[in-house]
């Protein structure tokens, strides 16, 4: 493969893609590696911002160098994937949390008001539970 | 140097993605499971944005942000499907 570039364009993307390149391994490699299913959540982040996001800033490199135009896809696919990894991670996190933990082998919040995805009645809760709700009167800190 | 860079990239990304298969094949909880499909998803981005520099195509922009929106939207309809035991009610 051949591409006609100026020298700081082709250093720029290379380097780019080599370290979107390092961070992608990272995060699939602690993917295997660490030990248990919370903090395997922490590794794909890595992957999520600063491998695609290497990988998105070295393509407008490029694309700038190649064409000498400014090339806005790469900004609506890094902000698509920055609003929604937040929302991805709070809902494995909370599968996690209903479908293999229960309140007692959860750690104690600080002010002791019970964590919140317990404490609710009704649409948070999961249909898999496994300590279901007391059929009494609603919690007493609400 | 950008035809070594891209190689690296790729070969990089692919690994990944087999990793990832793994964490599919043997993960012990569903969670992970899910955090493994995920992940595949972001892995399939990258390379599809590398593909598009390599073959000098910028269709590949617009099939990666579908590969986007659909990997969230499966994502969070599986842990739904699992939280509620329904999707749409």
């Amino acid at each position: 493969m051949q591409y006609d570039l100026p020298l700081w364009a082709d250093i720029a993307v290379s380097a780019f893609l080599l370290i979107a390149a390092f961070f992608g391994l990272v995060g699939s490699y602690g993917l295997i590696r660490l030990p248990d299913a919370m903090t395997r959540l922490h590794a794909p982040t890595k992957a999520t911002t600063l491998g695609v996001g290497g990988v998105l800033i070295g393509s407008m490199i490029f694309v700038l160098a190649t064409e000498g135009r400014f090339s806005a896809h790469e900004l609506l696919i890094s902000l698509f994937l920055f609003l929604t990894s937040p929302i991805t991670a709070l809902f494995i996190a909370k599968v996690h949390i209903h479908l293999h933990e229960r309140p007692d082998t959860l750690p104690e919040p600080r002010d002791g008001a019970g964590w919140a995805s317990y404490t609710a009645d009704g649409p948070a809760r999961g249909v898999r539970d496994l300590s279901p709700l007391p059929e009494t009167e609603p919690d007493q800190n609400t | 140097m950008i035809g070594y860079a891209l190689t690296i990239a790729i070969g990089a990304f692919s690994l990944g993605l087999l990793l990832n298969l793994w964490r599919v094949a043997t993960g012990p909880n569903i969670s992970d499971r899910i955090l493994a499909l995920d992940t595949m998803v972001i892995n399939a981005i990258a390379l599809l944005i590398l593909l598009g520099i390599a073959l000098g195509s910028s269709i590949f922009f617009e099939v990666s942000m579908l590969f986007a929106l659909v990997g969230f939207i499966s994502t969070v309809s599986y842990c739904r499907f699992l939280l509620r035991g329904d999707i749409i009610e």
